[in-house]
């Protein structure tokens, strides 16, 4: 089982805790292939997906694990809730504690909501991505498929490429890494980093192609032209020719070498098309983790083997 | 009647006091400071084990009203003022409508006059709605009772419109006051951009968008020779370009925080909106700078920046949620608690860093404990224990960063021209 009640940074997770929850989501993956996709492992507990933000494959990956769990799932969305009419997210956690929930996936804007949740709710809190600062779960699935793809997490070097400062992708996955053992590296123009890369433990470096051939993953984030004050780089084509992912770079890197990409992808900006699609991307693999890895997050916080059936 | 304040440790370093000394105030007056005073008739108050101060005043504190009469009033802020030990605060202009007009002064003046405990010196806008454009229309201000002009809140983006500020309220003799912030290098930067920006994934703001924002106004007050107050200094670079610009012969002054002497961004271990500030807690090695700056010196005042906020507007999401912390009533036992009592400075230092620096700085009344000036006094236990909770303020609101925290000292007694502010620790009136 788990220590921490919630998953809200990486923080949470000790690196024995994150094979746990890599080995569980292992025997899960399983059954996402049969043809009837369910356990009843849930059953009768309540998650309630609370996205404050438009997302489309995390919220649909945390109801498929819900539901592949026999979990109820209630999605409980923004724009059609009571936020609009002017609600704090204290008295939405308030509202939803007295609904008796168990388990609440959280996506918001700003960073910190999680928190603010566990404290004004009695149930396990997962961060599905707060502002820019974690998404855990995502970090878990990234190395639920590296291990998959590439065997082993201890030792790797994962280039993390691109607009890292408004990534709460890399502000997880970084951690995760350290926690593993591999060795995750930074790479992008100084524009796009975190004020202190040096307290994340990562290598920085801001020239992709020297960094190419040291990588077993490259990790291509997507640019984040939402959240940035100010155009940090002169345009669309100086970023594709600086740290855009093609097939000329792809050459660059050791054979076993695989790229990955968290998705939503801007094609043609930090990875052209015939890098996502080729045989070398994982992309998809990453989504097909997803469910698993959630899957086992929400079995293991939420009580796991003592909740009734065991996977 | 008189009134007798007897064996008190008196300190005052303008008037090069520091003893135990007997005071007698008569009519709102001090009328005799000596040893072994009587008074024929009239009110006696041992004073033993205590100390005692010309009155403090806090230069910046904002009131909130008119306008935002839910956060705080001038009768309550007044009130917060006393429990803190301060016989004097001067106002912030960025209340709702901005006081950058004679009759929004007046009615600061009036307000404070019907309602107030302690004296209120209002700070007129620099602009007209604080807007970064336009004077506001600093002689009427000056005329209805305007000590200094400000926008504080928000820094004047362009040189050229602080130049004209300065040239034009130089005449009347009042400080410019200068919040320092370039908004397009801070760029909403939430907390200080460096490690607890990335740890907590928010948006960080540079010390350098305090600093280049420092040495513009230095160079302009340079220019124009207009006195220069820079408010709530947050970094060691901008203490280091106050002291060259002293040792050069600008006129200029500066005040730092409580909560940025005495706390850092390492605090940030929650998303705890009471410690969001603007300018935000900085590193440990900027809070050593800013004590470092009070004993050489540099700094002239200790003031609070005394922010409330209503807990609807702080329970938010830290990146929504209004920078400040209310500080009134916690200064004087933190500056006790962490300076004195710690030996890093002395009551006699106390004595200029909050009251005889502050009032300088914006050219207020001085305030001796010498026979002939107004009896304003600050009487503090230093003994006294404070446990600080939200009910122990007076203020209208609790957003205080130090909540928690248990102090060592507290004003017992406050007079304001001879009239009892706070007895016994009470707010009077």
């Amino acid at each position: 089982m788990l220590t921490s009640r919630h998953i809200m940074t990486m923080d949470d997770l000790s690196p024995e805790e994150i094979a746990l929850i890599l080995d569980t989501a292992e025997s899960f993956s399983e059954v996402n292939q049969r043809r009837i996709k369910k356990l009843p492992t849930l059953r009768g507990r309540t998650v309630v997906n609370l996205f404050f933000e438009p997302s489309t494959r995390t919220r649909t990956s945390f109801e498929i694990a819900a539901k592949r769990l026999s979990a109820d799932g209630i999605n409980f969305s923004a724009s059609a809730s009571a936020t609009a009419k002017g609600e704090t997210l204290r008295d939405t956690a308030k509202t939803l504690a007295a609904m008796s929930c168990d388990l609440v996936v959280v996506r918001h804007k700003y960073a910190g909501a999680p928190q603010m949740l566990a404290e004004a709710m009695d149930c396990s809190i997962v961060n599905g991505g707060d502002g820019v600062h974690e998404h855990p779960t995502q970090a878990l699935l990234d190395l639920y498929t590296m291990r998959q793809a590439l065997g082993r997490l201890e030792g790797l070097r994962v280039g993390i490429v691109g607009d890292v400062c408004h990534s709460r992708v890399a502000g997880s996955l970084v951690p995760a890494l350290r926690k593993v053992g591999a060795v995750p590296i930074i790479v992008g123009p100084p524009t796009l980093m975190p004020a202190r890369p040096d307290i994340l433990g990562a290598e920085v470096a801001y020239d992709l192609d020297e960094v190419l051939p040291t990588l077993d993953v490259a990790y291509l984030l997507r640019v984040q032209f939402e959240r940035a004050a100010r155009m940090p780089f002169p345009s669309n084509r100086e970023y594709a020719t600086l740290y855009g992912m093609n097939l000329a770079r792809l050459e660059k890197l050791p054979a076993h070498a695989i790229v990955m990409h968290p998705g939503p992808m801007n094609r043609g900006v930090e990875i052209s098309a015939d890098v996502a699609d080729s045989a070398r991307s994982v992309i998809l693999g990453q989504v097909e983790s997803g469910v698993a890895v959630r899957m086992a997050v929400m079995y293991l916080l939420l009580g796991g083997a003592d909740s009734g059936a065991a996977a | 009647m008189a009134l007798l304040l007897k064996g008190g440790r008196v300190v005052d370093e303008a008037a090069g006091i520091d003893a135990v000394l007997d005071i007698v105030v008569k009519d709102g007056l001090i009328v005799g400071v000596g040893e072994d005073l009587t008074i024929e008739r009239g009110e006696t108050v041992e004073c033993a084990e205590k100390v005692i101060l010309p009155g403090l005043a806090d230069i910046h504190v904002h009131l909130r009203d008119p306008g935002q009469e839910y956060k705080e009033t001038i009768a309550s802020g007044t009130r917060a003022a006393a429990h803190g030990g301060f016989t004097a605060v001067a106002c912030m202009a960025n209340t709702d409508p901005v006081c950058d007009s004679g009759s929004n002064v007046r009615f600061v003046v009036e307000r404070a006059a019907a309602t107030g405990v302690v004296r209120v010196y209002p700070i007129g806008a620099v602009t007209a709605g604080q807007a970064g454009e336009q004077l506001a229309e600093i002689g009427d201000m000056i005329a209805e009772g305007a000590v200094a002009f400000s926008d504080d809140g928000r820094g004047i983006q362009s040189a050229g419109m602080v130049r004209v500020a300065m040239d034009y309220i130089k005449r009347f003799g009042a400080p410019y006051v200068a919040h320092c912030e370039d908004a397009s290098l801070a760029a909403g930067g939430v907390v200080n951009e460096g490690v607890v920006s990335t740890r907590m994934g928010l948006p960080g703001q540079p010390a350098e968008a305090e600093e280049t924002m420092v040495a513009r106004d230095i160079a302009l007050a340079a220019l124009t020779g207009c006195r220069l107050h820079l408010a709530h200094l947050s970094t060691a670079g901008s203490i280091d370009l106050v002291r060259a610009a002293k040792a050069r012969g600008v006129d200029v002054t500066c005040e730092v925080t409580p909560h940025h002497l005495f706390l850092d961004e390492d605090a940030l271990t929650t998303y705890d909106t009471n410690l969001k500030m603007n300018p935000p807690l900085r590193t440990p090695e900027d809070r050593e700078a800013l004590v470092a700056g009070l004993l050489d010196g540099t700094i002239d005042a200790i003031a609070t920046d005394h922010a409330p906020h209503a807990p609807h507007e702080k329970e938010l999401e830290f990146e929504l949620a209004p920078p400040g912390t209310t500080g009134l009533e916690t200064a004087l036992s933190l500056v006790n608690t962490h300076l004195v009592a710690a030996g890093v400075l002395g009551w006699p230092a106390v004595s200029l860093l909050m009251c005889h620096g502050p009032r300088a700085a914006l050219g207020l009344p001085e305030m001796r404990l010498e026979a002939g000036y107004p009896a304003d006094i600050t009487i503090v236990d230093p003994e006294a224990r404070v446990e600080v909770t939200p009910e122990w303020f007076v203020s209208k609101s609790r957003n205080s960063a130090f909540v928690g925290a248990s102090l060592l000292g507290k004003a017992s007694d406050v007079l304001v021209g001879g009239v009892w502010a706070l007895r016994k620790g009470k707010v009077v009136g």
